[in-house]
């Protein structure tokens, strides 16, 4: 038998954890470094449009004239589209991870995932030539009914192609997202405090609302903003479907635009500082998502006390 | 505020599988009642019969008569749920919910039996049923802070005081103490013996010595090899089944010889 002396050590395995550190830190600089290069990139091409005289903006009152009202127009289409999604994709992921029998639950769970992987345009296409048509006849009845709330105010679009139905459309490509990261986190929650509110005589709902729901809650949140990047910075299917114009408060009628909708229709036949206005929206989006993202952060991190990870 | 149970000829099936067979047992009422037995006997699955938490298991089923004072707990038109708030369960480990503080954890049940209760009211049942799991000079001033900061031994208390902040019949203990030091196991030990003095209290364990300290009767389950069924091999006072016992199953089980 040989003796080992403490200080020898296998050459391999050290230099096994060399590479996959230097990897790992690698990888993580990656993003960093690409990150700050698209911020920088959209920072430097931005500026002419930020010094430029504001009657050379398009509309001649200056960037943030030009730009506020697409930021609301951006918003406003990512709320409509939150506010759908989210209720149903957590419904969605409930009924897959708890409600559904076991073969129907994996099926619904593929079908689900399937929906994510259409492209943006055929979104755009069906929200244009398919639901619009369909639905501006229910705008007519908001606007004869509920055309007293701002929003509703009519007349309402007859082609139906109305902030709306863009949201609409967004909330179908955005339920994909959530529903899927939020039935993986319901099927995490531990076994444990789903029989701990069964024990006490909770029903199913009230075991969900006891364990699940609170265990899951940060992944919710997550995946709400994963969603959200997504309402936020789709392009072709806002392009298709939105027919843009001033923003107006009214969700029925034609007009409101989109920032990423607004570079997409302009940036071709853009040159000099149009380009450089249309890459500052870019900034002013990226801003925005940043911003929602650190927001999401906060709010999860409020409750880390009470996460369950201690 | 504590009721007897009688099992008449329960069988209980995976699927097809049977796992527990044919087991008649009466645990009486104020009383600390013992099941012991090697893994994968069913002690374990027979005592979630007992208040219908085997069902949470896909394919599990039960044939015969749970009788809780008379009432079978799987007569037509039983819900689950109410037999659950009526035969609490203390989990093998800890399992205090971790989004909720120490206070919130105590009152989770009463909160859905009883949705409308005062402040006043809470107050008092969080510390009655805190004093009541020996933990309440622990927690008495972090009551707000989440009941996964606790230490596992407090942990179990916690969970204990849940179960009984609902005034269950009955608290059936599935290895409580299999996640806890000594010191901590002790506490629930004691805990237990104070427990019997109102409610009835069946507890699996693997640990005899505990079976012999906390119970006034023992059950002892076998199962014959792997693939056969779990049985009842001989229920009887403690100091019966450690001492004198009829079978020699239970006597090899018992001294340790077990194979």
């Amino acid at each position: 038998m040989t003796t080992t002396s403490l200080t020898s050590s296998r050459g391999a395995g050290r230099a096994g954890d060399k590479v996959f550190s230097g990897a790992a830190l690698a990888a993580g600089c990656l993003i960093l470094a690409v990150l700050f290069g698209v911020a920088l990139f959209l920072v430097i091409q931005a500026i002419p449009a930020f010094t430029a005289p504001a009657a050379d903006i398009q509309g001649g009152e200056g960037f943030f004239a030009y730009i506020w009202p697409i930021v609301i127009g951006t918003l406003i289409a990512a709320i409509i589209a939150l506010a759908i999604a989210t209720p149903v994709s957590i419904g969605v992921a409930l009924f897959i991870s708890h409600f559904a029998p076991r073969g129907l639950a994996s099926g619904l769970g593929y079908v689900i995932d399937l929906l994510a992987a259409i492209p943006s345009v055929v979104y755009g296409a069906w929200g244009a030539a398919f639901l619009a048509p369909q639905i501006s006849p229910a705008y007519g009845w908001l606007a004869a009914n509920m055309g007293w709330l701002p929003i509703f105010q009519g007349p309402a679009s007859a082609t139906g192609k109305t902030i709306l139905t863009a949201g609409i459309v967004l909330s179908v490509m955005v339920i994909p997202i959530i529903t899927s990261l939020s039935r993986e986190i319901f099927l995490q929650t531990p076994k444990l405090h789903e029989e701990a509110a069964l024990a006490l005589g909770a029903t199913r709902w009230e075991m969900i609302k006891m364990s699940v729901l609170p265990f899951a809650r940060p992944g919710i949140i997550s995946a709400v903003m994963l969603g959200l990047g997504r309402a936020l910075g789709e392009t072709m299917a806002v392009a298709l479907v939105l027919s843009s114009g001033a923003l107006t408060a009214s969700l029925i009628q034609s007009g409101n635009q989109t920032i990423a909708a607004e570079i997409a229709l302009n940036f071709p036949e853009a040159s000099g500082l149009k380009v450089s206005t249309l890459i500052a929206a870019g900034l002013v989006l990226f801003v925005i998502t940043l911003a929602v993202n650190m927001i999401a952060r906060w709010i999860i991190s409020r409750h880390k006390e009470f996460s369950g990870a201690n | 505020m504590s009721k007897r149970i009688d099992v008449k000829d329960l069988n209980v099936y995976y699927g097809n599988f049977l796992a527990v067979e044919d087991v008649s047992i009466n645990i009486e009422a104020k009383s600390v009642t013992a099941f012991i037995g090697p893994s994968g006997c069913g002690k374990s699955t027979f005592l979630r019969t007992l208040n219908r938490m085997h069902e949470v298991l896909p394919g599990a089923r039960v044939e015969g008569e749970v009788l809780l004072d008379g009432d079978n707990l799987y007569g037509p038109g039983v819900d689950p749920v109410t037999v659950r708030s009526q035969i609490g369960m203390v989990f093998q480990r800890p399992n205090p919910f971790p989004t909720m503080s120490i206070r919130d954890n105590v009152l989770a049940g009463v909160k859905l039996n009883n949705q409308k209760i005062s402040k006043g009211e809470a107050d008092a049942l969080v510390e009655r049923s805190l004093r009541g799991a020996n933990l309440w000079n622990e927690v008495k001033d972090r009551l707000e802070k989440p009941g996964s900061g606790l230490s596992g031994g407090q942990q179990q208390r916690l969970c204990i005081a849940r179960a009984i902040a609902v005034e269950p019949q009955v608290i059936l203990m599935d290895e409580p103490c299999s996640a806890l030091d000594p010191i901590s196991t002790l506490a629930v030990e004691d805990l237990i013996n104070e427990l019997k003095d109102q409610y009835t209290v069946v507890i699996v364990t693997h640990n005899m010595q505990q079976a012999a300290r906390v119970s006034d009767k023992t059950a002892f389950f076998n199962i014959a090899g792997t693939g056969k069924p779990g049985k009842l091999i001989e229920f009887a006072e403690t100091s019966t089944i450690f001492n004198n016992p009829s079978q020699n199953a239970t006597e090899d089980y018992v001294s340790g010889r077990f194979g």
